[in-house]
């Protein structure tokens, strides 16, 4: 752990920016920077020691809006991105940000394998229901018969993407969910999904004010979760199949399982060994 | 046949289970300890296993740089679906077809040319072996056909069989042995001269091998890719090699996994490298955008096969060059560069890793299946200068903050790698500005945009950007263009005309783009008449070249689709036609 001397090194905003976030004002995503800025101090970890991944969509503008080492990609393509710098660079941290669209439907695919690949990545996904960059179309996450998009009026009509089961099911080795109304709780859980080997997955409900202005009532729906973490994948899998989403606050699972990293060897070979392999 | 080199072309051909590849690839390695070169080439039905193959092979003493118009010899072990490779194995009445009888006739499909035919009771002589196998008969009775010492078989197989025990041993060169006795009955072929020992230092590589030791060399330590054919065996090769070298290889979900995760470890400051093929690349192309844009460098290995779509995965057509060279959206420079053989596939690999990290940009590495799959006995490649070199920052400058896309003369700016402190900065696919802010001004765009293109522009490409060759009583006014694969038959083509005390120049690009219109006029100094010779339908290089070199009025183009290569004598029919 670290010592108090350490603690009092960084504050919050030495790991922010002056850059002005694009976000609209009351937007969620900015308890989110809040919070991730906190979790660092909290953490002391120099900034140049943390890098910040991620794609496209509001909340994947993250990165520069902090002081640390950050990749803007592009759309879907976060996860490969922090994957491939984690293996090659096993000394940062390394988070991910992004958001639901980003995250669930074109990067799908790599949110699967990045849970079962499980490299030591922190994955916070902004969820708001809707693409807000576009200006409001449904997301993965969206439920079947929201008709405010003019993409599909009549509603999509499809069950909305539940994340934490997919993540669960896939193998990611930390599982939470928390509520942007709630950064003090957030900056803590954040904290813990770092510090926890492996695949973090945290899933952040963060209201999109402007394109689903209704979210401005999960302030009030959202309680906290009245059970702590359990170990167990098929009891965790219950809980997350019977949850309504609003369980938040509290982290859900945590597994066990070894992070991903084929070790670099020390290099016990040499070029002209692999060389003479071709010699006649 | 018009023969210049000495050399002797023999197909064996077979059904799965035939042991028609590892006959080929003991032959070959026999032929390397006789002292010979070799070229082998192979082809396969779509089965995934056991379908029919065919070996083909060119042994010379001296290093082989194409095959040959035609073969010397078909030894078919049996006929099964055999008329499906006729194509690919050209025959003429001075061929020879060696079968077995207790397979039945050859298929008419192959006699079209009248080739000579043999039968060699391949089944049966090894019945009466223990153990015995039809195909180290027919490696018995092609020794004996071709010249090769019978002791150099017997060192392969001892190499090769150790594992299996002595009884393997003795069975496998009992039936090598019957095969030579067999062959005294046999109509001749050329036999290639027993050679001395070796004199210079040679390798037996693959392209695909050869693409992969070049990327160690030039200092690749992370590979991200998904397998497709014909590229995994530079993965298998790579896989097991790096971990040897202090480097990893990750097998990712697929082709978008890759390209980001190998941005990722560049980013992170390790040089990396992914390798696939057309389909592959086409999902690639969104994300080496993000690569020119954020400035990351990278090498993209495709190992071409026949498109569009699937195509024809298991064979060879140079028909990427308009996606590798176009297909970014923007106006995104970058590095296109092609091999144009099995041994100079790790000479561009090594020469792309080092353009990617001196110039921070991505470098498409182009190969085929036919040189990516080939074996060939060669001198030994030189050893090369090109390592990796990143222009890095490494110290913040007091007072001042750190502009990742600084504006520098050379358009390069220094690199800060995460962990470096004081030069905290987000990489981006944004335009940006000089600190990598994202920006959506016209005077940042235009100034980046001039950046990125500045850096490909004042790089010094040295003569690597294209082997110019002429033959041995100088360039004349003829030239033929080329590129890649197509640069073995043009070479021997080359060889030919030299031969017969004329004269021309062989120009094969290395560097496809950035274009080097200055160096291409140099090299066209003289020249009035040009062949342009490509393995595409529509003649992507040839438009290339149109678009952006100064070509003599007097140009005609010799391009077809694949799998078909050219044969030299394709090439040289060409000229001459021309000049008739």
């Amino acid at each position: 752990m670290e010592t108090t001397a350490q603690k009092k090194k960084y504050a919050a905003k030495d790991y922010k920016s002056d850059l002005k976030p694009i976000w609209c004002p009351g937007c969620g995503d900015y308890t989110v920077l809040n919070s991730i800025t906190r979790a660092l101090a909290e953490l002391a970890l120099p900034p140049e020691q943390v890098a910040v991944v991620s794609g496209i969509g509001c909340s994947s503008r993250i990165p520069a809006y902090t002081s640390v080492y950050g990749f803007h990609g592009v759309h879907g393509r976060a996860l490969p991105v922090a994957t491939g710098l984690k293996l090659a660079r096993p000394d940062l941290t390394v988070l991910v940000t992004g958001g639901d669209g980003d995250g669930f439907s074109i990067g799908g695919n790599h949110f699967l394998h990045a849970c079962r690949r499980n490299v030591d990545l922190t994955y916070i996904v902004m969820d708001n229901q809707v693409y807000g960059m576009t200006k409001g179309q449904a997301s993965p996450t969206t439920a079947p018969d929201w008709e405010g998009s003019k993409l599909t009026p009549e509603g999509t009509g499809i069950n909305p993407f539940q994340p934490l089961v997919v993540g669960l099911a896939s193998g990611a080795n930390f599982i939470a969910r928390v509520s942007s109304s709630d950064p003090i709780n957030m900056a803590r859980i954040i904290v813990e999904a770092i510090q926890h080997p492996g695949f973090s997955l945290v899933q952040v409900l963060s209201p999109c004010v402007t394109f689903r202005p209704e979210q401005a009532e999960w302030r009030d729906i959202v309680r906290t979760a009245v059970v702590d973490y359990t170990d167990d994948a098929a009891r965790a899998a219950r809980r997350l199949m019977t949850d309504d989403g609003f369980n938040v606050g509290k982290v859900l699972f945590k597994g066990s399982r070894p992070p991903f990293r084929p070790e670099f060897e020390h290099s016990h070979g040499s070029v002209a060994e692999l060389e003479a392999r071709f010699m006649l | 046949m018009l023969v210049t080199i000495n050399s002797v072309s023999l197909v064996i051909a077979g059904s799965g289970g035939a042991g028609v590849v590892t006959a080929g690839s003991l032959l070959l390695d026999a032929a390397a300890k006789a002292g010979w070169y070799a070229l082998m080439s192979r082809s396969s039905g779509p089965q995934i296993r056991g379908g029919e193959a065919a070996a083909m092979l060119r042994f010379a003493t001296e290093p082989v740089m194409s095959h040959d118009d035609s073969f010397h010899l078909l030894m078919a072990i049996d006929w099964d679906n055999i008329t499906r490779f006729s194509a690919e194995i050209p025959l003429t009445a001075e061929s020879l077809i060696v079968g077995d009888p207790a397979h039945g006739e050859a298929p008419a499909g192959l006699l079209k040319n009248n080739p000579r035919q043999a039968a060699l009771a391949m089944s049966d002589i090894a019945a009466k072996i223990e153990n015995g196998r039809p195909n180290m008969v027919a490696l018995g009775a092609i020794a004996a056909l071709i010249g090769l010492p019978p002791g150099a078989m017997q060192a392969v197989v001892e190499d090769n069989l150790k594992r299996k025990g002595q009884a393997a041993i003795d069975a496998s060169m009992a039936a090598f042995h019957a095969g030579i006795a067999a062959a005294a009955d046999l109509p001749a072929i050329p036999q290639l001269p027993a050679v001395a020992a070796a004199t210079a230092p040679r390798w037996s590589i693959t392209g695909n091998e050869a693409t992969g030791l070049g990327a160690i060399r030039g200092g690749v330590r992370f590979v991200a890719a998904y397998p497709i054919t014909p590229a995994t065996e530079v993965l298998e090769w790579l896989a097991p090699s790096l971990a040897k070298v202090g480097g990893m290889l990750v097998q990712a979900e697929d082709e978008l996994a890759s390209i980001n995760q190998i941005i990722g470890a560049s980013y992170g400051g390790v040089p990396a490298m992914t390798a696939t093929s057309g389909p592959g690349l086409s999902l690639m192309i969104e994300s080496l955008g993000l690569a020119v844009a954020a400035e990351v460098p990278l090498v993209v290995v495709d190992v071409m096969r026949v498109g569009p779509s699937t195509g024809i995965a298991t064979k060879s057509e140079q028909s990427d060059l308009n996606i590798a060279v176009y297909g970014l959206h923007g106006d995104a420079p970058h590095i296109v560069v092609a091999a144009n053989s099995v041994s100079d596939c790790l000479f561009t690999t090594q020469w792309a890793v080092h353009l990617a990290e001196a110039m921070q940009v991505p470098a498409l590495v182009l190969t085929d299946q036919a040189m990516g799959q080939a074996r060939a006995i060669v001198p030994k490649p030189a050893e090369l200068a090109f390592i990796g070199q990143r222009l890095t920052a490494t110290a913040a400058v007091e007072g001042e903050r750190y502009k990742r896309y600084a504006m520098t003369g050379s358009g390069v700016s220094p690199m800060a790698i995460p962990g470096t402190p004081g030069l905290t900065h987000t990489a981006d696919g944004l335009e940006h500005n000089e600190f990598g802010t994202p920006s959506s001004q016209a005077s940042d765009h235009l100034a980046q945009m001039d950046k990125r293109s500045r850096k490909l522009t004042q790089f010094t490409y040295g003569d690597h950007w294209a082997d110019i060759e002429d033959s041995e009583v100088g360039a004349g006014d003829t030239a033929i263009i080329t590129w890649g694969s197509s640069t073995g038959p043009a070479r021997e083509a080359l060889r030919r005309i030299s031969a017969t005390g004329g004269k021309a120049r062989l120009i094969s690009v290395r560097l496809i783009a950035p274009v080097q219109p200055e160096k291409m006029a140099a090299a066209l100094q003289g020249i009035n008449r040009v062949l342009v010779v490509e393995q595409s339908h529509s003649g992507q290089f040839h438009r290339m070249l149109r678009a952006f070199y100064d070509l003599p009025k007097d140009t005609h183009a010799l391009h077809q689709g694949g799998p078909l290569a050219f044969g030299p004598g394709q090439i040289l029919e060409q000229l001459n036609v021309w000049s008739a």
